[in-house]
């Protein structure tokens, strides 16, 4: 009995030992990153495998390597659903040691997969959804939201089209956590630039026709329409939008509250033209967007959307922090991550808060004129750069517990 | 002003108007189906990916080759039509003699096939069909602005289904169809060619989801996902109307359109819900559905 009891206290002493001793390494001796998004629905166009593309660009740009261990990207399609995307995550973490989670569009996926990354302290970097609870009331200490998000969204879009004389609003809102807090983002900002709100219509996620809900906020005689969803959805109201004339008679307008590059490209500029909104990314700004922007062209034929441009900027940082903090552990390297300034093509002088939310500079711009368009992806005309400060959320106003321990 | 549960009857009338719209896609597609599985005893879920490949042809013949709508609208199905004749001839026709599953399994792997397809070279978003020049613009009716192409669509899915429920009830070879249906051995030795009437008839349904898909491109973006978002709503159509039943098929088409623009007015959450519903309730009172008769 007592000989058990020493064999036992024996062996945990020896793997509490190895444990320490792995402090300091690569878990498998390999990074592994996970790239989880929707890749055949919706919202396939603005992450799905282009997000993939990006995270490898960062990985080429370390030469493939951190810490003298390979790094390995792998790729699944949650299909929009939160029980595949959290199942796919607690398998990747547990079966397959992957070190780092990436993307995620659709934010009632990515609150379910927050929930496995917060209890097996894995770092979740996420580009793809946007509702502000993530680093809200929904925060974990190894969750990082990096492009935008809708308090984001809020203040450029909605400041912006209340300042322009577009007093009153009425919302087609997706009926999920995303198009839910987009729509009570805005309602707040609106409210706060002396705006009122007409009412709201909730629409099932992956609509086919929105003229139903077109007529009633037609009916509802705001000036304002705010669709406040996203991808295949925002782009099916819009052109009905334009198909029953809404826009036209000059009365009302229309506010895309999350548009992607990918939407314009897909709906054209003759319906696009004039639209306002925010964005975290616009490849034609700088040089170093250009350059960027064009090698991922040559990679998928397309340009980048702020959520591919984002998920290289963070899967970089991300490598970095590994690089030094000279570990792939979770909770080791989410610190790091949080006192190091993001700099790179995507943002300068970015910095994460404690909350895990990334502050960059956002941009509020306008859809062209096909007549403006230079060529091909010569979409937008860049109006006013929103501080970063100005744009999110402060930890405090965020509600997030853990960061205010 | 008075109102009707809380809404203005304008308003009621536009969101009617807009249900009858959306029905005519349903009756359009569920005739196909019925059509189908009344003949053949095939379950077509091909259906959607054919509706897709009916838009995707006519966005093809528009920017490949320069021709526009109209000639799309005669062109397209008759490709998707050959598409379906292909399809029976070389795969569909080797299961009459299994059951039903087979058909079905066999269909469905084809529908992800041409998706997937589709998918991989043209992305989700899809791709932007304008409305024809003929028909852009649209009318005032006091309660709310029509466009004219919306219109269109209800008249020409109307005249479509009318003509294809009088072919098959009404004249010589509509009842040589619905013989060889009961009793194929004995149609056969009257010496009418069976297998042939099969095939185009298969070829028939899906060209009537062809011309569905061309109609919906000026509306819809053409997308590779287009035919999956409809195909699961048409199936609970066809379910309700009662399997094989035509004229079944068409009235609950209309019918849902209906009632789905109505619940997107009192409690639009629900919209993509409702016709589940109803199918539930229908499969509980009258399991053949509402037209279709115990076999």
């Amino acid at each position: 009995m007592v000989k058990q009891l020493l064999v036992g206290a024996a062996l945990a002493a020896l793997s509490v030992g190895t444990a320490q001793a792995q402090q300091g390494k690569v878990s498998g001796d390999v990074v592994k990153i996970g790239v989880l998004n929707d890749r055949s629905g919706l919202y396939a166009d603005l992450g799905g495998e282009g997000s993939v593309v990006a995270v490898k660009m960062a990985v080429e740009e370390m030469g493939g390597k951190v810490l003298g261990k390979p790094i390995e990207v792998i790729a699944a399609d949650h299909q929009n659903k939160p029980d595949i995307g959290s199942n796919l995550a607690r398998q990747w973490i547990d079966r397959d040691n992957v070190d780092v989670i990436v993307d995620v569009p659709n934010s009632g996926v990515a609150l379910a997969v927050q929930e496995v990354t917060r209890e097996k302290k894995t770092i979740f970097l996420m580009e793809g959804p946007a509702t502000s609870s993530l680093t809200g009331s929904a925060c974990s200490p190894t969750g990082f939201h990096w492009a935008y998000d809708t308090h984001a969204l809020a203040v450029g879009t909605g400041r912006a089209m209340v300042q322009e004389g577009g007093k009153s609003w009425f919302f087609i809102t997706a009926d999920y956590a995303f198009g839910h807090q987009l729509e009570a983002d805005t309602s707040a900002e609106v409210k706060k630039a002396g705006g009122t709100i007409k009412g709201a219509v909730r629409a099932p996620l992956n609509t086919a026709d929105f003229s139903s809900f077109l007529l009633q906020a037609q009916s509802s005689g705001a000036q304002v329409i705010g669709l406040a969803n996203a991808g295949g959805d925002t782009i099916t109201s819009i052109k009905q939008a334009s198909e029953f004339g809404l826009t036209q008679s000059g009365q009302q307008k229309l506010a895309g509250l999350l548009i992607f590059l990918s939407d314009v490209h897909a709906l054209g500029l003759q319906v696009a033209q004039d639209l306002v909104l925010t964005t975290g990314f616009y490849w034609d700004m700088d040089d170093e967007k250009r350059a960027w922007s064009k090698k991922f062209m040559e990679k998928t034929g397309k340009m980048p959307t702020m959520v591919q441009a984002g998920s290289y900027s963070a899967v970089r940082h991300y490598l970095k922090a590994v690089e030094a903090a000279g570990t792939d552990d979770g909770p080791t390297v989410a610190a790091k991550m949080k006192t190091m300034p993001v700099n790179d093509m995507f943002a300068k002088n970015g910095k994460i808060l404690a909350n895990g939310r990334m502050v960059h500079d956002m941009y509020l711009a306008r859809v062209k004129k096909p007549s403006e368009s230079k060529g091909p992806w010569d979409y937008y005309q860049i109006i006013r750069t929103i501080p970063g400060d100005e744009a999110f959320a402060t930890v405090a106003e965020s509600g997030c517990k853990i960061a205010s321990q | 002003m008075p109102t009707i549960f809380g809404i203005p009857p304008q308003a009621l009338f536009g969101q009617l108007l807009l249900g009858l719209i959306n029905g005519s896609f349903y009756a359009l597609l569920s005739l196909g189906l019925a059509v189908i599985f009344g003949m053949l005893n095939v379950i077509n879920f091909a259906h959607g990916a054919l509706y897709m490949l009916g838009a995707f042809f006519a966005w093809l013949l528009m920017t490949q080759v320069g021709i526009g709508y109209w000639w799309a609208l005669l062109l397209a199905p008759l490709a998707v039509g050959a598409v379906g004749v292909l399809l029976e001839k070389s795969l569909l026709s080797r299961l009459y003699k299994l059951d039903h599953l087979y058909g079905l399994l066999l269909t469905f792997g084809i529908a992800l096939m041409i998706e997937g397809l589709f998918r991989h070279l043209y992305g989700v978003s899809g791709q932007p069909y304008p409305i024809p020049r003929e028909l852009t613009g649209g009318q005032n009716l006091g309660f709310m602005f029509l466009p004219n192409y919306r219109g269109w669509v209800v008249a020409a899915s109307l005249v479509v289904c009318l003509a294809t429920w009088y072919a098959i009830e009404r004249t010589q070879l509509g009842a040589y169809l619905r013989a060889a249906t009961e009793n194929p051995v004995l149609v056969q030795a009257f010496g009418i060619n069976v297998p042939r009437m099969v095939t185009l008839t298969y070829g028939f349904g899906v060209a009537l989801a062809g011309l569905a898909g061309v109609l919906a491109a000026p509306i819809y973006q053409v997308s590779p996902l287009m035919g999956s978002n409809l195909i699961i709503v048409v199936f609970a159509v066809v379910v309700i109307g009662g399997m094989g039943s035509i004229l079944g098929a068409v009235l609950t088409g209309y019918g849902l359109g209906l009632l789905e623009g109505l619940t997107k007015v009192f409690y639009p959450e629900a919209s993509n819900i409702v016709v589940f519903v109803i199918m539930a309730v229908v499969l509980m009172i009258k399991p053949a559905g509402l037209f279709g008769r115990e076999r």
